[in-house]
């Protein structure tokens, strides 16, 4: 074991909190949550390969407070390095403490012998022994790390699909499908803005009078109602939020870029090189932007609470149960232990989206209904209105060629915080927590520190070698909630400066490839770029007057996951990603074919942010309700996507389901430039702003 | 105003005793306890919802009980046959088609009822069909491919 534990074993250090006999398998748990992702397919495979069995004998359980491993929250791309170290390591121990068990019976060292298909065989041959029923007469409470050794990947490990995709495709596996006996049916009336107020003198027995309506339930200004059916709840929500004001709206402009630049916030540094930077100009200072971006999960966030004798169990799909206990916790006044949080899957999550607020939306009104569950599902207008937002961001590049290498670079990073998660820097964060009477802080959030790959300022380093001044101004009194958005600010930052590298290297003539090459010593980022021109040798050289291909390229957090990626464009009656080639160094891969599926999606989450999104304001409110007002990529626009991945077997498991968004929006931008000759500042990148460009070089 | 609405959901006689304004799919999920039909946007903005009404998909967020009386509604739930999967069912699992899934059953039903309709397609005429069916995990290569492949095994790929 490595001298750093894995989180997961600080909080639950014995084998069997992780891994107990169970028939003629074994049960696994987990404290990372399956977000659509694939998270459980992988901790699956590594379970499989320590314990010696296959996949199919083996089950596993997910977060759940009331039973599972506390590993905080599911994000960053840390599954694997994280979660499925502290798994690997403890069913490992579970074999260790088998064999060492057989060991004695047989009378013979434990390393004669070796497990296959659970059976253990001495010298191979069958002892009768297997890995289960030794499980049995085995002290599993003990600690992981006394015992730990993983075997790690055997060579033939063959590919494992998703246990769970069946469900997802003609199934009910999600919160919005629970339905116990007893069950309710919550709505909250979402306020324009957190700021905002209901009228003093709020009547709500009209409300409660509407048919089948069980109770309505306010506290300082969270408002919401319990019915008896799904259908009587939306009917009675509809028509009362046609009458209901609210008060107290702040006056702001709709542009968040005029308040980001207006604000007078430091611009802190964050890295500054010991030899300084030149005195000469930059040979290119360009500053790209992005707006606001919405989570946009396909469905609305929900979540299912009952409160009975013992206290609060809340289902959810929260990505991190223990913290979103511990918040609700302290909102309602409760200790920890009298709150349980089951994690149950949900839509697809892409970062700290509505999750935990809804959680606690449903415990308070399932507080007015005792004894009954209390479902609710936000509407898709209160999702757009209310789940917190993706920064709008301001980044400007400034970059010094010599001799046709990158000889130092400026990044100063403008952005509201990217993450307000419940327990984020000691805070509650719950939206609701902050509304009711009496209420938890809601205080402007801090930005995530360096050591948690940063936030705003997260890939400002460029991965070139040359010295670079990284700075940032964190500006937290918008009155926009803003948190965690896959790759948080590493998106736009990777863009600009890619963007502002392709800049450089356009004007000295030089070539996307060889010109980054040329400044680049990082040898597993040389190797990405070369295996990315390989596998794009069929678009490489096909340019036309309408046809063009880019690249971005990064290494995500500038500590994990190298990504390179290349995107090939047409312009016709709108911007078009035709082919997209992808080459990524994450480091042992565990599931090849989900790490596949995280990078495709990945990919074309990306473009839609680049190609499409844009959150509309109307002053401080939101002014999406429904994806008319959020278009996002449809089928017949996704390219073609090839995809290399460099397994590294002999290095840890990076995660990657971030690692692409960054290089994936250079790439695009990087072809529209090469298209026009000059860059594209500002995300999206539509027809018109490419018809503006073009008419202001 | 309650009516009783007969039709039928995969081949099997239903009766549900509704508002006949509920959409239908309030009526599945609710009444029937057919849940893989889901809830996106409920307003034909996603089509998370959608079912195949004699043989038209269409969106069950916006559709009235009462226009499916005596109809043939299909749902994910009737690709998992007893006389084993839709080769779209199988499909999908193979090519590991999906992330959070929470579009599929939608997806699935847009695309049964255009590879039911017999008429040849390629992946370009799936992509178009599927446009008013959104995905934001990004798994639309893997579907499109698993599509191209049932069209294949049903005889309709061009």
């Amino acid at each position: 074991m490595s001298a750093k534990l894995p989180p997961g074993l600080e909080t639950a250090p014995l084998v069997s909190d992780w891994v107990r006999p169970d028939g003629d398998g074994f049960a696994v748990r987990t404290g990372r949550a399956e977000l659509g992702q694939g998270v459980q397919a992988a901790m699956l495979r590594i379970a499989a390969w320590e314990l010696g069995l296959p996949v199919e004998r083996l089950t596993i359980t997910g977060p759940d407070t009331g039973a599972s491993p506390n590993e905080g929250v599911t994000a960053g791309s840390l599954s694997m390095t994280q979660g499925g170290a502290a798994l690997r390591a403890a069913t490992s121990a579970a074999r260790v403490l088998c064999l060492a068990e057989a060991g004695r019976q047989l009378n013979t060292e434990a390393g004669r012998l070796a497990v296959i298909d659970g059976a253990v065989l001495e010298a191979g041959v069958d002892t009768g022994l297997t890995l289960p029923v030794l499980a049995t007469r085995v002290d599993l409470d003990v600690p992981v790390v006394d015992h730990a050794a993983p075997l790690g990947q055997p060579l033939d490990a063959d590919d494992t699909s998703r246990h769970d995709l069946r469900a997802r495709l003609t199934g009910a596996p999600f919160v919005h499908d629970l339905s116990p006996e007893g069950l309710l049916h919550g709505r909250v009336f979402a306020p324009p803005s957190m700021a905002a107020r209901l009228p003093d003198a709020l009547d709500l027995a009209p409300l409660e009078a509407r048919p089948g309506v069980v109770a309505a339930v306010r506290d300082g200004n969270f408002l919401g109602l319990v019915a008896e059916t799904s259908a009587a709840a939306d009917s009675a929500a509809a028509w009362f939020e046609a009458r209901l004001e609210w008060e107290g709206l702040p006056i702001v402009p709709s542009d968040p870029h005029s308040l980001l630049e207006a604000s007078t916030a430091e611009m802190e540094q964050l890295e500054v090189p010991e030899a300084g930077l030149p005195s000469s100009e930059p040979v290119i200072d360009i500053t790209c932007r992005r707006p606001f971006l919405s989570h946009a999960p396909m469905g609305p966030s929900a979540a299912m609470a009952q409160w009975g004798d013992d206290g609060l169990t809340v289902w959810s799909h929260s990505q991190g149960v223990y913290p979103l206990r511990d918040a609700m916790a302290r909102v309602l006044d409760l200790p920890q232990d009298a709150i349980r949080v089951i994690h149950t899957p949900g839509p697809g999550c892409y970062g700290h989206n509505g999750a935990d607020d809804v959680a606690l939306d449903a415990a308070l009104l399932a507080r007015a209904v005792p004894g009954h569950p209390v479902r609710l599902v936000w509407s898709r207008a209160t999702e757009f209105r209310t789940a917190p937002l993706g920064a709008a961001m301001a980044t400007r590049v400034r970059l010094w060629m010599e001799d046709g290498h990158l000889s130092a670079a400026r990044v100063s990073v403008t952005s509201p915080p990217h993450s307000t998660r419940p327990g984020t820097a000691g805070h509650v964060y719950l939206r609701a927590g902050a509304m009711i009477e009496g209420g938890t802080p809601f205080p402007p959030a801090p930005d995530l520190p360096a050591n948690r790959g940063n936030g705003a300022a997260r890939n400002a380093r460029p991965i070139y070698a040359a010295p670079a001044l990284v700075e940032r101004k964190l500006v937290d009194d918008l009155p926009w909630r803003t948190s965690a958005l896959r790759a948080l600010g590493g998106q736009l930052n990777v863009f600009a400066i890619e963007t502002g590298v392709e800049a450089a290297l356009m004007a000295e003539g030089l070539d996307p490839f060889d010109g980054r090459l040329a400044s680049l010593e990082d040898t597993r980022a040389r190797t990405v770029l070369e295996k990315l021109r390989e596998i794009g040798a069929d678009i490489i050289g096909t340019e036309e007057p309408d046809r063009s291909w880019g690249i971005g390229l990064a290494r995500y957090k500038n500590v994990a996951a190298w990504a390179g990626v290349l995107a090939e464009i047409e312009l016709g009656d709108d911007i078009r990603v035709t082919r997209v080639r992808a080459a990524v160094d994450t480091g042992e891969v565990i599931h090849p074919d989900g790490a596949r599926n995280q990078i495709e999606g990945g990919i074309i989450q990306a473009l839609s942010w680049t190609l499409k999104e844009a959150v509309p304001l109307d002053g401080a409110r939101v002014a999406a309700e429904s994806w008319e007002d959020y278009p996002i990529l449809r089928f017949s626009e996704v390219p073609q996507i090839e995809t290399a991945l460099i397994h590294r077997p002999e290095d840890p498991p990076y995660g990657c389901a971030e690692a692409v968004a960054g290089p994936a929006s250079a790439a695009v931008g990087n072809a529209v430039q090469r298209m026009i000759g000059v860059p594209i500042r500002d995300l999206p990148i539509t027809r018109e702003r490419i018809i503006a460009a073009v008419s202001e070089a | 105003m309650a009516d009783t609405v007969a039709f039928t959901v995969n081949g099997k006689a239903v009766e549900v005793t509704a508002d006949p304004g509920l959409p239908l799919l309030s009526a599945l999920r609710e009444d029937l306890g057919l849940k893989s039909t889901r809830f996106g946007c409920g307003s034909e903005g996603c089509g998370a919802c959608t079912v195949i009404v004699d043989g038209t998909a269409r969106f069950s967020c916006t559709l009235p009980l009462a226009d499916v009386a005596g109809q043939e509604v299909r749902t994910a739930e009737g690709l998992a046959g007893p006389d084993g999967d839709h080769p779209l069912l199988t499909a999908f699992l193979d090519h590991q088609a999906g992330q959070c899934g929470y579009c599929l059953p939608g997806i699935l039903m847009r695309a049964r009822a255009l590879l039911d309709r017999g008429e040849p397609v390629d992946r370009a005429r799936v992509a178009q069909e599927l446009d008013g069916n959104l995905c934001r995990c990004g798994a639309h290569a893997r579907i499109l491919d698993a599509i191209m492949d049932a069209a294949r095994e049903m005889g309709v790929a061009t």
